[in-house]
């Protein structure tokens, strides 16, 4: 099963000032990484890079033998509108959207997946519900249930224990963990840091630039978490040309790199 | 009884063809505006809806100016003049500092001024009204085949990008996520809602055409809670009304446009107080909860 994440020297950002830099590492296929670091550190900003909801300043992501549409992705407070009029059915039954696409039927064994899904999240009996009467915990409960049927080989989840009790994010963590025992790559932004070191193999520790990568055990030292702490979170409007800057791919000036010899990393200082 | 019964409700449209023509028309308008109209509510755009339908206006005038009363040319110029406003307010909107609200409130308000001054300047007050009010009364063939026509096309497409439309509704991100449907559902959904403001444009004419679209819509709200159930409850609820609208304008001698519109505003008042799904009734005496 393939599906390695590739950075390479990458670079996102919002007008042009980076909120991940140079970030450069391998997502090993099969592997359960945490994303963790200060807010303002980039962890969501990664992940919609890695959606391709954003393109990169500089810098790559190459996906090894998988499209976007193979990641299932949880977005941070999903900008779900709760007062749609829509079941639980039917919502967890969109995670079927690649088996179903615009007109496929959802048969009998479809209908018995989603169920399947739902008692795995614990919502058994909540299918006839309207998403808008269910508590922020279920909320979540039903969304991993559409994570479920996504059946996607790389997972990336914003934060999913925000404002989740701690039996919820229980339950949710062990889901966290099926997907990894069955050899998915699951990368997931994570804030409890003991928790972190006592149960996900990897740690990113991000905080704009890298600032380590590997077994939690290692990543997660005091001196490492001082050191994200001290990078500072704003944008700096008066930031310089960052010297580091490759010229973008297919222009061989970029404009910057050689014309602003000596410049360091003022913008992240 | 029984004749009374038949001269107050059947006796109009068995007698006059123009009424039987009239019917049809906002028989085939709701099949395709009520629907669009749950949409428009349920994204929070029913004022989206109102501003299209003023933007149309120009551009039908413009069509007007050069070739009169002519079906073909004022269809063309709304169509056109409502699509570009459409386009123009989601650009302003994405480069300015304006909110697509404001700037489509600014769009409908200069198209409206410009469509009122361009009529007048060729056509007389009736024209204007005409305009202003439609004339569900005088469809003629072509206008009432254009009316089923949009109205078979929008089912049709609708149909189409039904399942894309709902998800892009509730979570656009999921929608982002796993396939790249969510622009052109979205795209075709603001084309849909432009062919039905101009069938409801020569029926009703541009202040009343996003009439048909909306009340039923709110009706449909507080009478079911799945968006199946609001799309059917809404689009009953708008053939409903123009039939008694049209009732309510041949008996009491009302303009029919605004008779058909004030019958759904009637619906939509009772719905609002006796509505099970939210109606004030229901919250005012709630009933006994449940135990679980």
């Amino acid at each position: 099963m393939s599906g390695a994440l590739q950075f390479t020297d990458l670079t996102l950002g919002y007008d042009r000032h980076p909120a991940v830099h140079h970030l450069s590492g391998r997502l090993a296929p099969g592997a359960l990484t945490a994303v963790v670091g200060p807010n303002g550190a980039g962890k969501s900003t990664l992940f919609k890079g890695i959606m391709g909801f954003l393109k990169p300043l500089s810098g790559s992501i190459s996906r090894d033998g998988f499209a976007i549409r193979d990641i299932a992705y949880l977005p941070q407070a999903a900008e779900i509108d709760r007062s749609f009029p829509i079941n639980v059915f039917d919502m967890v039954a969109m995670g079927l959207w690649r088996q179903a696409g615009l007109f496929g039927g959802i048969s009998r064994k479809a209908r018995d997946r989603v169920e399947a899904a739902l008692a795995a999240v614990g919502l058994t009996g909540f299918e006839a519900r309207a998403i808008g009467t269910l508590s922020g915990g279920q909320m979540q409960r039903m969304l991993f249930a559409r994570l479920l049927l996504q059946d996607a080989r790389i997972i990336v989840l914003d934060e999913p224990f925000t404002a989740v009790d701690a039996k919820t994010s229980a339950d949710l963590f062990a889901l966290m963990q099926r997907w990894h025992g069955e050899g998915r790559t699951v990368l997931t932004s994570l804030h409890d840091i003991d928790f972190v070191r006592a149960n996900i193999p990897e740690t990113l520790l991000l905080a704009r630039e890298p600032v380590a990568w590997g077994p939690s055990a290692e990543v997660l030292t005091p001196a490492n978490l001082l050191a994200a702490r001290n990078l500072c979170e704003a944008f700096d409007s008066e930031a310089a040309f960052c010297a580091d800057d490759a010229p973008p791919p297919g222009r061989q000036d970029g404009g910057h790199t050689g014309s602003h010899p000596g410049h360091d990393h003022a913008d992240a200082a | 009884m029984v004749s009374m019964v038949h001269d107050l409700l059947i006796a109009p449209f068995a007698d006059f063809a123009f009424m039987r023509r009239a019917l049809i028309g906002v028989t085939a308008l709701a099949l395709g505006a009520c629907p669009i109209g749950v949409f428009l509510m349920l994204r929070r755009m029913s004022l989206v809806g109102d501003a299209m339908a003023h933007a149309i206006l120009p551009g039908a005038a413009i069509g007007f100016l050069l070739s009169g009363m002519s079906l073909f040319a004022m269809t063309a110029g709304g169509l056109v003049a409502g699509i570009v406003v459409a386009a123009l307010a989601g650009l302003v909107a994405r480069t300015t500092q304006l909110r697509e609200d404001a700037s489509l409130a600014t769009f409908y308000l200069l198209s409206l001024a410009l469509g009122v001054a361009i009529v007048s300047m060729k056509g007389t007050n009736i024209d204007l009204l005409h305009v202003l009010f439609g004339s569900v009364l005088a469809l003629d063939d072509p206008t009432l085949l254009l009316i089923a026509i949009n109205a078979t096309v929008t089912l049709l497409v609708l149909a189409l990008i039904y399942r894309p439309l709902v998800m892009e509704c509730v979570d656009p991100h999921f929608v982002r996520s796993v396939s790249g449907a969510g622009a052109p559902t979205h795209l075709a959904f603001l084309a849909l809602v432009v062919v039905n403001l101009v069938s409801g444009f020569h029926a009703l004419g541009t202040l009343l055409a996003v009439g048909i679209m909306m009340l039923p819509a709110a009706i449909g709200r507080f009478w079911a809670s799945d968006i199946t159930g609001i799309v059917v409850v809404a689009t009953v609820a708008g053939i409903v009304s123009g039939y008694a609208g049209l009732l309510l304008s041949f008996h009491a001698g009302m303009p029919s446009g605004p008779a058909v519109i004030l019958v759904a505003g009637g619906f939509y008042i009772l719905s609002l107080l006796f509505g099970p799904v939210g109606g004030l009734v229901r919250q005012i005496f709630p009933g006994r909860h449940l135990e679980a």
